[in-house]
């Protein structure tokens, strides 16, 4: 019943993030790109086990205007208390279990109504445009808890542009990956997989929708949705699909796994609303990972100066 | 026997003892509210069952012995239901009694394990001596209170899950189990000596 870590475990993941600030600082005072390059060797020397391309990019990271200013959740916090069922149920089975996964080599397929014809693109064909940067975001749960996360991703809508969907795209369906044979979860068939999310095409095109590849400057860990992942601020967690390997551009409203588990709980929308509540609890409130004490939670998570205007007219307690 | 008795005492505590060692130590986790909320409302109910198991162990096994730690166990139940309680009351909702009104009123779950805890109040206080001499024949009535109080609490488990519902379902079978047992019983007529020790305080609970 007691899961017990090491203390040496501890410390030693309170490493990356002194790293990270030191990079921070590093980076803004460094002046030239030949200086930047160096730094980023020797302070990616502790973790030398990661991929070499994402860890290239740590030197490009811009900051975003949207980006909050609040106190971040720490690395440990944020890869040790996950929700992602493929690994199991429990928020600590993610961690626990994330070694069973390998995300190398990885590829996306991307299809449906575009001008662009259907194809699997490998991981670096998925990045390579896109310049990464830093956006600190609140992360809302649906069980009304929340964190504040330092994502390392890009817009969407950049991807979406080079793919040139066509007329008939009205959502943009997701899945992630489907293998039993390394997701316990997926065995268990403890949901319906593989997991599949949706957005609708302005949601998805909105500047606050990103793909994110990292937390704090490094790449991200399988249990927090490794290589790639969806970040929707301003909805619940689990719009944000993790460890994607399908991208579609489709004409009809998707099926999201949590609405087709249980309907009447979880919609298509999932808008974090402290006004409408999850029919067994409140939505009212939430508890910031790292406080004892819960605090008001935010209509859209605070983020509905870029994104209310999406559903304007529109009857969010039936749009759950 | 007299040392059995301060034994399963501590052995009551340990999760108790486990929780406050972790809370010194900082190994609750990254949500230590959820875990205290969690690991107490998980022995509340466990121990709810062990006191409800006491009763069938002596009938089908003849451990008689057992009836004398069943107040312990039942008082434990209520002693961990307590902390669970007033996890709630603090860090949910900072004593905000209408927060609370509400919540208990709206929320299925909350009504459920609110139910659960109100009706295990009044078993508490007449556990003593003097309570049961005082009521006499109706503390037994009295004190069926708790099967209702098991199956809010396991109702209450059942509710709050996302889908997860194989941990509560478990208590579930266990409960059925236990009150089912108490049916059969019941219905075969086996009255006599035996049924004394159904519902009704045992002869040596008073020593």
């Amino acid at each position: 019943m007691l899961i017990k870590q090491a203390p040496d475990i501890r410390s030693s993941e309170i490493t990356p993030e002194r790293l990270y600030w030191n990079r921070r600082q590093f980076i803004r005072t460094a002046s030239g790109a030949a200086l930047g390059a160096a730094g980023a060797t020797v302070l990616g020397q502790p973790d030398g086990g990661l991929q070499a391309a994402p860890q290239e990019d740590l030197g490009e990271l811009r900051p975003s205007q949207f980006s909050t200013d609040e106190r971040l959740n720490s690395y440990e916090e944020i890869t040790s208390y996950n929700n992602f069922y493929e690994f199991g149920l429990d928020k600590e089975d993610p961690k626990r279990y994330a070694d069973e996964l390998t995300v190398e080599p990885w590829s996306v397929r991307v299809e449906g109504h575009m001008n662009r014809p259907d194809a699997d693109y490998t991981l670096e064909d998925i990045l390579s445009p896109h310049t990464l940067e830093e956006r600190i975001y609140r992360l809302r749960c649906v069980e009304a808890w929340s964190m504040v996360v330092p994502w390392v991703g890009f817009p969407l809508r950049n991807l979406i542009r080079r793919f040139e969907p066509t007329s008939r795209a009205n959502y943009v369906r997701f899945e992630t990956l489907y293998r039993p044979s390394e997701f316990r979860g997926q065995r268990a068939r403890n949901l319906q997989y593989p997991y599949v999310e949706g957005l609708r095409m302005d949601e998805a095109m909105n500047p606050l929708t990103i793909l994110a590849v990292g937390i704090y400057g490094k790449t991200l860990l399988n249990q927090n949705g490794a290589p790639i992942r969806l970040v929707v601020p301003w909805k619940y967690g689990f719009k944000s699909i993790k460890s994607i390997v399908r991208i579609q551009f489709v004409e009809d409203q998707p099926r999201n796994t949590w609405n087709v588990a249980i309907p009447h709980e979880y919609g298509f929308y999932a808008n974090v609303n402290p006004e409408v509540d999850h029919p067994r609890w409140s939505q009212a409130m939430e508890r910031r990972i790292g406080n004892f004490f819960r605090q008001r939670t935010q209509m859209f998570n605070g983020y509905g100066y870029r994104v209310a205007r999406m559903y304007e007219g529109m009857d969010l307690a039936r749009n759950y | 026997m007299p040392r059995v008795k301060p034994l399963v005492f501590v052995a009551c505590l340990v999760p108790a003892l486990l929780l406050g060692w972790d809370a010194f130590t900082g190994g609750l986790g990254v949500n230590p509210i959820e875990d205290i909320t969690h690991r107490t409302g998980d022995w509340a109910l466990r121990l709810l069952l062990v006191t409800l198991a006491v009763t069938p162990l002596r009938r089908l096994a003849g451990w008689h012995a057992l009836v004398r730690f069943r107040r312990m166990f039942g008082l434990f139940a209520f002693f961990y239901a307590v902390l669970h309680f007033s996890t709630y009351l603090v860090f949910d909702h900072f004593f905000d009694l209408l927060l609370i009104i509400d919540d208990v009123a709206e929320r299925k779950y909350v009504t459920a394990g609110f139910v659960g805890f109100v009706l295990m109040i009044p078993l508490a206080v007449t556990s003593t001596q003097g309570w049961i001499r005082r009521l006499g024949k109706r503390w037994a009535t009295l004190h069926r209170l708790v099967y209702a109080s098991a199956v809010a609490g396991v109702v209450h488990f059942l509710w709050l899950v996302k889908i997860d519902i194989g941990e509560p379902l478990i208590y579930a079978a266990i409960l059925t189990v236990l009150l089912g047992a108490r049916v059969a019983y019941r219905y075969r007529g086996q009255g006599g000596a035996m049924r004394a020790g159904a519902a009704g305080p045992a002869r040596s609970a008073a020593r």
